[in-house]
């Protein structure tokens, strides 16, 4: 249920930062929606407070699971002064979050990979009990650091898990034009390790397939690559057209696959929530976003001066 | 005080820290029981274990993305690229990323690594195993990067690197591996990273120069002494940041500047030298400021004689004093 709302708060926010966008607010953005099942599942799976995140940018929900509050993430998009992950130095959700353990450093494809693995090999040379999760897209599994940090990660046996939430598309390249084969998660067994493909709608398969992995994990067997089948339900981001690539009937297909859809049917189907709770739910969270967007809004931007921050440790060298 | 080469004090340099600090881990391709292919690390697999001396798979982006990785969750790790020559494929992890952690994260992140990169010429390395990568690095905001030439300002610049809380570039001249001897002191010291320092004073001619030209600028200023030209010659020890200051003062003092590398001249080190003077001793000036370096070929031919050709020596830096005194 708690998932739920997660997934539901993640849904408003983000079809707001569009909305910003499109009012000229926000810079850029790029949507989760289609991948919410799979990231609030996946976070359950595991324990904040001594794993690893290491995100990419479509990581809205996996963000609001952790902890993180809609007003931080917001102040990422309007690039307000309070942005924790950067102070507005980086694109949204980029940088490094002061609570949870979650970064992502860089919007270069497929480098939070090899740092996993060495975020990894800290834990497992202090003998710390702690898993590493590194998401990345489809696209990010053809990048040369990809296999770099697989194979390195099953040389050490570290305890990282590979997620990758595949839409099946890396921006507009289909997935037949970026692998000759039918499933990511065959890949794992040329590494020396389970890979395993789940629908990535589906909250329960994305579950079970990261406690198999956090488990192996903590026991020192190595690592899982998981391969979550998701809708990238808009544009890559708010720069682009789907439309221009996407077949009108492989856009309409997606209607069947949202996975907030999708958890509302079967809660209500189970009678785990009524219509009116999945009304109240969604009323709350659009309450919540419209609350977070007003507060945001009227924060400042950051001073220029403060650009000359944090080059290097001490007063730095410029200026 | 002992003498040792440079790669004596490298690998002592590497071995008191790491006894040190158990958080320093030392990870590239056969540094394990090969000792590295210089032996910068002999021994050490003996002395650290294979937890804390990892002989990684060959591939230099994860080389220095694991270590990124690891320096972000608490360690200190050292990446040795095998020869500079081959830290292209992690350029991307360096430049793209370890320099800009703290920056990036608003310095919630940091990422304390040393990359210690075996570069230049003049050991008959042919194409792929003499560049000089240092430009790229010392171009980018976030890294540090020095170049120690002597067996001295290469224990003090590594301890300073391996106590650093950003990532350093330790770039180490490969003839000047076993070629430089000097006394080092068995007590620990560091050196400031950003400090040039003046290497033999003089009153005529500023020669500013790093790494093994060092040696033969040296040796070239040595030989000016018969032609009674007196020749300072400035270590610059660090590319990023440049110690300015050094420089403009051995300038303002003798009015003239000659600058001398082994890389390929065109926006490099000698470029921002040749900066750093013109926009503050231009009138202290009395001639032009002179560069000298290797032509603009892909560095540098297999050759002998080509590689000779290619590569500034002390005879070639010698006729450029001569000719800059004469102005």
């Amino acid at each position: 249920m708690e998932l739920y709302e997660t997934m539901v708060l993640s849904r408003y926010l983000d079809q707001r930062v569009w909305l910003l966008n499109r009012q000229g607010k926000a810079a850029i953005a790029a949507s989760a929606q289609g991948h919410e099942a799979t990231q609030v599942a996946c976070i359950e799976a595991t324990d904040p407070s001594k794993d690893h995140y290491l995100i990419y940018y479509r990581q809205f929900t996996a963000m609001l699971a952790l902890g993180t509050e809609p007003e931080e993430l917001l102040r990422g998009f309007l690039a307000r002064a309070d942005d924790p992950m950067s102070a507005a130095r980086q694109f949204p959700l980029h940088g490094a979050h002061p609570r949870v353990d979650l970064f992502n450093f860089s919007n270069v494809i497929a480098t939070q990979l090899p740092q996993a693995a060495g975020v990894a090999l800290a834990d497992k040379l202090n003998k710390r009990d702690a898993v590493t999760v590194v998401f990345f897209g489809d696209g990010a599994s053809s990048q040369g650091d990809t296999h770099e940090a697989m194979n390195f990660a099953a040389v050490h046996k570290l305890p990282v898990i590979f997620f990758c939430e595949n839409n099946r598309y890396a921006i507009s390249v289909p997935m037949e034009k970026q692998m000759g084969i039918e499933s990511l998660s065959s890949r794992a067994a040329a590494y020396g390790f389970p890979g395993v493909q789940i629908d990535g709608t589906e909250v329960s398969a994305v579950h079970e397939a990261m406690a198999a992995a956090v488990e192996r994990a903590r026991n020192g067997e190595g690592p899982t690559l998981i391969e979550a089948m998701v809708e990238r339900l808009l544009p890559h981001t708010t720069d682009d057209d789907h439309t221009r690539y996407r077949s009108s009937e492989d856009i309409e297909q997606m209607n069947d696959r949202d996975p907030v859809k999708i958890m509302s049917e079967k809660l209500i189907e189970h009678g785990l929530i009524s219509k009116e709770q999945d009304e109240a739910i969604h009323a709350s969270a659009q309450q919540r976003v419209n609350q977070a967007t007003d507060a945001v809004e009227a924060e400042p931007y950051p001073e220029a001066d403060l650009m000359y921050l944090h080059v290097t440790e001490g007063p730095g060298e410029v200026k | 005080m002992p003498e040792l080469s440079v790669i004596e004090a490298v690998r002592e340099t590497m071995r008191s820290e790491m006894r040190r600090d158990s958080s320093i881990i030392l990870m590239g391709e056969d540094v394990g029981h090969r000792g590295g292919v210089f032996l910068a690390s002999d021994g050490f697999v003996d002395e650290f274990g294979e937890d804390r001396v990892i002989d990684t798979p060959l591939a230099e982006s994860s080389i220095c993305g694991v270590a990124l990785g690891a320096a972000v969750n608490g360690m200190r790790p050292i990446a040795e690229i095998q020869f500079a020559d081959f830290v292209w494929p992690a350029i991307n992890q360096l430049v793209g990323e370890a320099a800009r952690v703290r920056y990036g994260t608003n310095g919630v992140k940091t990422a304390p690594m040393t990359v210690r990169v075996p570069y230049g010429g003049g050991v008959r390395g042919g194409l792929y195993h003499s560049q000089s990568i240092e430009v790229l690095f010392a171009h980018t905001p976030g890294l540090s990067v020095v170049a120690p030439a002597t067996p001295y300002d290469a224990r003090g610049l590594l301890t300073t690197a391996l106590r650093s809380n950003d990532p350093v570039i330790v770039l180490e001249h490969k003839r000047t591996y076993r070629l430089a001897k000097g006394e080092v002191p068995e007590e620990e010291y560091s050196i400031p990273i950003g400090r040039a320092e003046v290497k033999r004073e003089g009153s005529d001619i500023s020669l500013v120069t790093y790494g093994l030209m060092l040696h033969y600028s040296l040796q070239a200023a040595e030989m000016a002494v018969g032609q009674g030209i007196d020749v300072e010659v400035v270590d610059l020890r660090t590319l990023r940041p440049i110690d300015a200051k050094t420089i403009i003062e051995s300038v303002s003092k003798t009015g003239k500047a000659l600058i001398v590398q082994e890389d390929t001249p065109a926006i490099s080190v000698s470029s921002e030298v040749a900066a750093i003077i013109g926009e503050n001793c231009f009138f202290d000036l009395d001639g032009p400021i002179t560069r000298l370096g290797p032509p603009e070929i892909p560095p540098m031919p297999f050759s002998p004689v080509q590689e000779a050709a290619f590569m500034p020596s002390p005879e070639k830096i010698f006729d450029a004093i001569v000719r800059l005194a004469a102005i």
